[in-house]
């Protein structure tokens, strides 16, 4: 059986290593020019090797979170550590971040190749001395073969892997997702979504994942955050620990089903919580 | 993931189905059939000429006109190297100075401010009606015809500039910034290739236009004599009478404009045509 731990304060992580967090967010709030409070006193600490889903309905101020944590906008208040990271004249984590939009956000004039290789551009290494790595980092997508081709001649699904891809070339000790597969179809997501943590069990990368969705966030993580919102803040933090690794089999299994009643019963209270209103 | 689509529509991996291939005969047809078109028009035009008894100096008939662009060739030729002058030195120039001022307004929103009303000032007065103006300030014709040509060309290729410079998917911006790219990173790898589509209209336009505004600006300023060119070529002919050799000049302009559109196009389609919607073909 699962073990599933539910609490409103930190639980104790379930497969990291107790040394420094990856990332603490302690009183955040955010609020846009336009006046709305998007995050109240948020806190949030995420630790080495996890993967974290951040769920909520949508307005909760999740996206704003990640963006956040990205460094893309600073907090009206309270603060954000990078307690592990090299900090840049900026007062942003250098280079150890990868980002993967909700849009696949790429550039259309450049190849996939020319796409992965942006990061390593900017940060000034020579195209010969990067393709290795790039070959390697698209391999590991199962995109070795389609380099040379132009965004547009993709699908979806496989756009958004070159999205991840040149979210893994800089190697990031964090890895922020941003509902990165809403647009997509079942099949294509549930693919990706076992490419991901494949990738996530290889690696070791921290992972951060927005998503709207219960079952996705059951099957990929072992920690979920649920936020309401009306102001967008933590509303519960559950653990999650798994007997079986997570395949074809798992998300058919009692145990499965018996974590995603446990959010969907946490997801409800939260949009109780924020007044009904999403 | 193009194998398992295969796999379960069943299809044998060694079948080999070729490509839909346009016909021999129809990229015949994709040029015949303009081209014909014209040779007909041109015919019928002798023909009526002939067949109403029109005189010369009313309408001529295209081997008049032909026989006027072989006689007047000495005078007309170096009139359409004038021309053309003073149009690619205005494309050029408007080219340089409506990227360069784009990406000056696009660095700051102050610089913008400061500069709109000059640029609105600009762009609404008809700029042929300063060109007398101009003839006072300017050394000579010429230059005052290029500053009009030029201030013609410069406002589409400006204002498409920004448009492009602006017109950078956010998120995009966003990876810039998380990457801690600088400014001018963000420029040349980001705005600048996004901003393409925009530009190659502004060129396109500003093509057209920079030949419009010589010829037109020709007229304003009432150029004569030596150093002409086929703007006085025209009015000259016309005030003679003589019209093969009006219609020549108007051939020459014409020819000219259609080869600036033919080479612009190409420049447009060079470099979009791997990744831009509009020079992409749609195959369904």
């Amino acid at each position: 059986m699962a073990i599933i731990e539910t609490s409103t304060s930190a639980p104790p992580p379930a497969s990291a290593s107790n040394d420094r967090p990856v990332v603490t967010l302690h009183a955040v709030s955010k609020v846009f020019s336009n006046g709305t409070l998007a995050l109240s006193n948020m806190s949030l600490t995420v630790r080495r090797g996890e993967f974290l889903s951040l769920l909520g309905p949508s307005g909760c101020g999740k996206s704003t979170a990640l963006r956040i944590i990205a460094g893309l906008g600073a907090p009206s208040s309270g603060t954000v550590d990078w307690p592990s990271s090299t900090i840049n004249a900026k007062g942003l984590p250098q280079g150890d971040i990868g980002f993967v939009f909700q849009d696949p956000t790429l550039m259309p004039w450049t190849t996939v190749f020319g796409n992965v290789y942006l990061p390593l551009k900017l940060h000034g290494m020579s195209k010969a001395d990067a393709r290795p790595h790039i070959m390697e980092t698209l391999a590991l997508v199962g995109l070795a073969d389609f380099a040379e081709a132009f965004p547009r001649e993709l699908s979806g699904g496989m756009k958004m892997r070159v999205s991840i891809a040149r979210a893994l070339v800089t190697n990031p000790k964090l890895l922020l997702m941003d509902e990165p597969f809403a647009a997509l179809d079942e099949i294509t997501r549930q693919k990706l979504n076992d490419d991901v943590l494949k990738l996530w069990r290889s690696s070791g990368v921290t992972v951060v994942f927005v998503t709207h969705s219960v079952f996705e966030s059951a099957y990929l993580s072992n920690r979920i955050v649920v936020m309401r919102s009306r102001p967008g803040q933590v509303f519960t933090d559950i653990a999650l620990a798994t007997s079986a690794t997570r395949s074809d089999e798992y998300r058919t299994s009692e145990e499965y089903r018996a974590t995603t009643a446990l959010v969907s019963k946490a997801l409800q209270d939260a949009i109780h919580a924020g007044g009904g209103a999403h | 993931m193009a194998a398992a689509v295969n796999d379960t529509l069943g299809t044998d991996a060694n079948t080999v189905v070729a490509a839909p291939k346009t016909p021999a005969s129809e990229q015949v047809l994709r040029v015949a059939i303009p081209v014909g078109m014209l040779v007909l028009a041109i015919v019928a035009w002798e023909v009526y000429v002939l067949a109403s008894g029109t005189p010369k100096y009313i309408l001529p008939s295209p081997v008049d006109v032909v026989g006027a662009l072989a006689i007047g060739w000495p005078t007309l030729l170096p009139s359409l190297w004038v021309t053309l002058s003073i149009t690619f030195e205005a494309l050029f120039l408007a080219l340089i100075g409506g990227v360069g001022l784009a990406i000056i307004l696009v660095q700051s929103k102050w610089i913008e401010l400061a500069l709109f009303p000059f640029a609105v000032v600009l762009q609404v007065t008809p700029i042929v009606a300063i060109a007398p103006l101009l003839l006072i300030y300017t050394p000579n014709t010429q230059t005052a015809l290029l500053i009009v040509a030029f201030l013609v060309a410069f406002f589409p290729i400006l204002s498409n500039m920004v448009q492009g410079l602006k017109s950078v998917d956010h998120n995009l911006l966003n990876l810039f910034d998380l990457y801690g790219a600088g400014r001018w990173q963000q420029l040349v790898f980001l705005k600048i290739p996004a901003s393409m589509p925009y530009f190659m209209t502004g060129l396109r336009i500003g093509g057209g236009l920079s030949l419009i505004a010589a010829v037109v600006a020709e007229f304003a300023a009432g150029s004569a004599g030596a150093g002409s060119g086929l703007a006085f070529r025209l009015l000259e002919s016309g005030y003679r009478l003589d019209m093969p050799r009006l219609y020549a000049a108007l051939i020459l302009l014409t020819a000219t404009g259609v080869a600036i559109f033919g080479v612009t196009s190409f420049i447009s389609w060079l470099v979009l045509h791997r990744w831009h919607e509009s020079a992409v073909r749609r195959e369904n």
